[in-house]
């Protein structure tokens, strides 16, 4: 591994220090190089410390740290390293790194930004059109040799003039909106902020928006305000003939109410990429001809993988060289 | 209205039974297992057929009915209506064009997504306790593929319109170039299928388009293409599709449509990347209302000697 660059005027120079906190599967998953030419990388899943104890030994000297969703970067962690300055993820989450903390230290972080909204809305899509065409139920009943044996397959629902609240309108959200509205789907939305740009109804609350609803499609992020925001008010009030796509976080839906209610009939259908507890599941979910279930893999495409890797390189390489990042998240705003 | 005779083909629709029960004098042809003795009692007072995609009104028939003056197809491709013949003795056809278009349309795309992103085997995935020991594979993105369409008509449009929503561009074969499209036109199938990564059949079945999509046009396609088929299943030769698709030439496969309805090759129920649907193009509340009125909106103009809403021959 090269710890050490040459400079344009001959001057050797040592390679900034980024730890990559786990092994980053998006580079993986599509052959995609790391920078080992550009960054001294520290990759503590070659050692057989723990994270702690190899940050302690190898990596208190790191200046960037690359991070994805599933694992918690936490401010004790953040503490071992006083060099600290820039944390780079690759999830459209930042609910697993310590925002308080990042402000409280200045430390910058640059987000996913945009490049997963095309992939996530189309699995949102994919997921709202599965449960009002019945597309899994149906591929299930065909499989399973019903309709030469039971007849037709029971009719699903018109998509055109169907009335969907987006629950966040940030990028993934106005991506879901543009794509439905050439179904001819009714949008409007619900955001912390109404916004100016946008011709969609507004929503201040999203009981409002769920009782003015057929879908409510869960585009925001996860944070202490939106935890549980979807709870049983809100299901009650999209009702029988209702369904929910949630494609941010498990739990901004009450699950647990959620199942009962999807049991009971008392709301239509639900289309889940997240739950409250993956990789688990509420089993009672298993035996609902009425719920399309997804392993959280919205964003898992080889195209928006190769986009992610150029953006944590490229996001590296601006914070490095005193650039503006290329995806950064405006901390006082989250 | 009350004694003209209508003879419905095979079940389809419970509120159209109801309704044409209401106005005239309904007979549920799958109720007789002697057919040949039921249409030698009651040719002589069926005036009208009521067929769909499933029992249309073949040469057979419409021969068997002397009094025969119109057939309303619950759907709007006619394949199983012998068109010909019509004509030839003077009898009316209609079918149910504009309101099943935008469902049509949305299954195309809803089959695209299930297909590229194994939305059907995700579920099955997660259903089954495989996500505990390790996440699903990488799947395919949708937005900004290139859409291939057959048949650029009604449903072809509906099709693009939509697709153009998800970034893809959109390419099309017909027999002649639409003047004023803006898509890329291509003067045969295999071309189009070369040059696109999804490829959409929606035209209408005729002697023309049966196995338009053959094994050239599925080489062409190739082993990352994918193959919608919301038209109808003798648009393709299956089992080429079959053997395509069983030694990976093909990337996958999204089908409403069978050539044997509801037979369905089962060599393809082990595979992930083929949705399997049972012809539910139209398959909504909404849409088959609208259907069924539109068929009774035709016998009723018909018999009260008023235009016809949508005819055809």
């Amino acid at each position: 591994m090269a710890s050490t660059q040459e400079s344009p005027n001959g001057t050797v120079i040592p390679l900034p220090h980024v730890l990559l906190l786990r092994y980053p599967a998006h580079f993986s998953h599509i052959n995609y190089p790391l920078p080992d030419h550009l960054f001294h990388l520290l990759k503590p899943w070659e050692s057989p410390l723990p994270l702690d104890q190899f940050v302690l030994a190898h990596a208190r000297s790191a200046q960037a740290v690359v991070t994805t969703g599933g694992i918690s970067f936490h401010a004790d962690l953040m503490s071992m390293m006083p060099d600290l300055r820039l944390i780079v993820t690759t999830s459209a989450g930042l609910d697993h790194i310590d925002l308080a903390e990042c402000r409280r230290r200045g430390i910058a972080i640059a987000c996913a930004g945009d490049v997963y909204s095309e992939v996530v809305a189309d699995l949102a899509v994919g997921l709202l059109l599965d449960l009002w065409r019945k597309v899994s139920a149906a591929n299930r009943y065909v499989r399973a040799g019903r309709w030469a044996r039971d007849g037709d397959f029971p009719l699903g629902s018109k998509l055109g003039g169907k009335r969907v609240g987006i629950v966040g309108l940030g990028s993934i959200g106005t991506e879901v909106a543009k794509r439905l509205e050439a179904f001819g789907c009714i949008i409007s939305y619900n955001s912390r902020k109404e916004k100016p740009s946008v011709s969609f109804p507004f929503y201040t609350d999203v009981l409002d928006l769920a009782s003015n609803s057929d879908a409510l499609v869960i585009c925001c992020g996860l944070t202490p305000e939106t935890h549980h925001m979807i709870n049983r008010e809100v299901m009650t009030a999209l009702g029988k003939d209702g369904v929910i796509v949630n494609i941010g976080r498990g739990a901004i839906v009450d699950e647990k109410e959620m199942v009962q209610l999807l049991v009971s009939g008392e709301l239509g259908g639900a289309g889940l990429d997240v739950f409250e507890n993956e990789p688990h599941f509420p089993q009672d979910l298993i035996g609902l001809d009425n719920v399309v279930l997804s392993p959280h893999c919205a964003a898992f495409t080889p195209e928006s993988f190769f986009n992610m890797c150029q953006l944590v390189v490229g996001n590296l390489e601006a914070f490095f060289s005193n650039k503006p990042l290329l995806s950064p998240v405006a901390l006082e705003e989250v | 209205m009350e004694s003209i005779g209508v003879l419905m083909t095979c079940p389809m629709s419970a509120y159209l039974e109801q309704e044409l029960d209401k106005r005239f004098k309904l007979f549920r042809f799958w109720q007789f297992p002697q057919r040949a003795q039921f249409l030698k009692e009651n040719c002589g007072s069926i005036r009208a057929v009521v067929g769909n995609a499933t029992v249309g009104a073949d040469a057979e028939l419409i021969d068997a009915l002397p009094k025969l003056e119109i057939v309303s197809s619950f759907s709007v491709g006619l394949d199983k209506v012998d068109l010909a013949k019509c004509k030839e003795k003077g009898v009316r056809v209609t079918n149910t064009p504009d309101v099943l278009t935008d469902d049509v349309a949305d299954l195309a795309i809803g089959l695209c997504l299930a297909v590229l992103r194994r939305i059907c085997e995700c579920d099955r995935y997660v259903r089954s306790g495989k996500w505990k020991k390790g996440d699903y594979k990488l799947t395919s993105k949708f937005s900004g593929k290139t859409v291939g369409i057959i048949g650029l008509g009604r449903i072809g449009t509906a099709i693009a319109k939509r697709a153009e929503a998800f970034n893809c561009p959109v390419c099309y074969y017909s027999r002649r170039e639409k003047p004023n499209c803006q898509y890329k036109y291509y003067p045969s199938v295999t071309e189009l299928a070369s040059n696109c990564n999804i490829l959409v059949v929606a035209c209408p079945l005729t002697e023309e388009t049966r196995h338009i999509i053959n094994r050239e046009v599925i080489d062409a396609l190739g082993p990352k293409g994918v193959l919608i088929n919301i038209g109808r299943g003798p648009h393709v030769d299956e089992p080429e599709l079959v053997s395509a698709l069983l030694e990976g030439r093909l990337g996958g496969a999204g089908l409403d449509v069978f050539e044997k309805e509801p037979e369905v090759p089962e060599e393809l129920f082990g595979l992930e990347n083929v949705v399997l649907l049972p012809h539910v193009g139209s398959g909504t509340v909404e849409t088959r209302q609208e259907m069924a009125d539109l068929v009774i909106g035709n016998l009723e103009a018909y018999f009260l000697s008023k235009p016809l809403l949508t005819p055809v021959v």
